[in-house]
């Protein structure tokens, strides 16, 4: 017991470590944009498919959901007011991020992982390089900047199926749920969800880059290292969501 | 030549290294002369492969010293150790090349970071040092399409690239057939007679390291427990270093 919290500590030390040199690696010169393109397009570009296939299912099962059990109190029109804040509150940005922990967070801890239990990490170190700023910097820096602009077209999308299923199956008409849309969410609830999501962005980039650099053994150790990052990566984006909910409510 | 007026390129002291609670290296005392090359053999397990990434600083002691071209490591930080890890390269058990790179992109790598901005001066140095490693033409493969001995070559020739004092071979024959372990090492001993750098060579394999090596030490629970040149390896009266050379040769 007392073991566990203790690596559970030990660990949380070694990611603040990370965080410092992060940030002190990417502050300093040369900045290497190359390598951070490249990453923006992995995790921005490419992740686009599945945020948004994730984005309009959860928006048209919301709007189900909400539409029946609004129309119990005759109150289906409220659908769109209520989608607006769940989903640029909530919803949009925390299934991006858990979407996000999941490919793209897998993806960096097994590149990293193996990277680590083939030496090819300390034979960056060896020849004079740092592997944080060659490594972790463009990809913890494109989780960051990416979750953002993802997390607005997980919101756009999720409505649109929201405003799909509202016309088809409730009987709302467009404009309306744009008219209502629009006069009840304000740009608070926006800036609430895309706060958040940059701090998801950093959770799920430093977490899987610190589980590659972990990583021990061979294939089955990288293995472990990528499961116990997506696992912890999504639980710090579930319980920081909480804390973070709190805080931007109070705000 | 009288070997102790040479200087000492690597001196280390006392060195001590756990990982938890297995304590790996319990005193280590040795010391690498500027231009020679230094065997450390011994077991699998006994921590050869730790005392050599100290040297480069890849790994931090508990206690002792370690001393690279009248430097000590002790005190260095991360990036401090880079100006070291110029000075002393290392040839990893694996190779340890990128993946993502070429066999030219690996080995332009340590130029490319380190100043070289001119790209037809790091095509030449890149071919040069290829060619050194007998690997021409192969610059546009990449590692997963090279062979074992391959992979080993191309390795020495990005430790090379740089024009290191110094050179760290992790087991270099390892995993390789009897005629490609051969090749290496006469190719380790003719780079090093060529250039003049220092090299200390990590291995378990003396049949190697007698074609290789001008001193060797023999690490045994944790502490170096001979060292001496090869006539005095075959001549030696300490037990474990006889059996070695006995089962080896």
């Amino acid at each position: 017991m007392f073991e566990r919290l203790y690596l559970f500590l030990d660990e949380l030390g070694q990611i603040g470590i990370l965080t410092f040199d992060f940030f002190r690696h990417a502050l300093r010169r040369p900045f290497e944009m190359r390598p951070l393109v490249d990453q923006l397009d992995s995790v921005g570009y490419r992740s686009l498919n599945v945020v948004n296939l994730t984005a309009i299912f959860s928006g048209m099962v919301l709007a189900l959901q909400m539409g029946q059990f609004l129309a119990k109190f005759g109150a289906k029109i409220y659908v769109s007011r209520i989608m607006g804040i769940s989903l640029l509150r909530e919803m949009g940005p925390v299934l991006a991020a858990l979407m996000i922990a999941a490919r793209v967070g897998a993806g960096f801890t097994a590149e990293l992982g193996t990277m680590k239990v083939t030496e090819q990490i300390d034979a960056m170190r060896a020849l004079a390089t740092s592997p944080i700023k060659k490594l972790v910097v463009p990809r913890v820096l494109a989780t960051i900047l990416m979750m953002p602009v993802l997390t607005v077209i997980a919101d756009a999308i999720g409505l649109f199926g929201g405003l799909v299923i509202s016309v088809t199956q409730l009987g709302v008409s467009g404009n309306y749920f744009y008219t209502s849309l629009v006069q009840n969410v304000t740009l608070g609830d926006l800036m609430s969800g895309l706060g958040k999501s940059i701090f998801f962005g950093y959770l799920i980039g430093i977490i899987a880059c610190f589980k590659g650099l972990s990583a021990r053994g061979g294939a089955d150790g990288v293995g472990r290292a990528t499961t116990s990052a997506v696992v912890a990566a999504s639980i710090s984006v579930l319980i920081s969501d909480f804390f973070l909910t709190k805080l931007f409510l109070e705000l | 030549m009288n070997r102790d007026h040479r200087r000492p390129f690597i001196v280390i002291r006392g060195l001590e290294k756990s990982f938890g609670p297995k304590q790996v290296l319990r005193g280590v005392d040795l010391e690498v002369f500027e231009g020679e090359t230094m065997v450390v053999l011994g077991g699998s397990g006994e921590g050869k492969s730790v005392l050599l990434r100290h040297i480069n600083g890849l790994e931090r002691p508990d206690r002792g010293e370690i001393v690279v071209d009248g430097q000590s490591l002790n005190e260095l930080s991360e990036d401090e150790l880079d100006e070291v890890r110029k000075k002393v390269s290392m040839v990893f058990q694996l190779g340890a090349l990128f993946d993502s790179l070429t066999v030219f992109g690996n080995v332009a790598y340590p130029l490319q970071e380190h100043g070289w901005t001119s790209e037809a001066k790091v095509r030449e140095r890149v071919h040069e040092v290829l060619a050194m490693v007998e690997l021409s033409g192969v610059g546009d493969l990449f590692p997963a399409e090279l062979s074992g001995g391959m992979k080993k070559r191309v390795a020495l020739a990005r430790a090379l690239a740089l024009e290191p004092k110094a050179v760290l071979y992790d087991e270099p024959t390892t995993g390789l057939d009897p005629l490609v372990t051969h090749r290496i090492d006469l190719m380790i001993r003719s780079l090093q007679s060529r250039l003049g750098f220092t090299s200390v060579v990590v291995t378990h394999d003396l049949k190697s390291a007698f074609k290789v090596g001008d001193r060797f030490a023999l690490l045994d629970r944790g502490r170096i427990r001979f060292s001496g040149t090869a006539e005095e390896v075959r001549s030696t009266s300490d037990e474990l270093m006889r059996e070695f050379v006995m089962t080896a040769l």
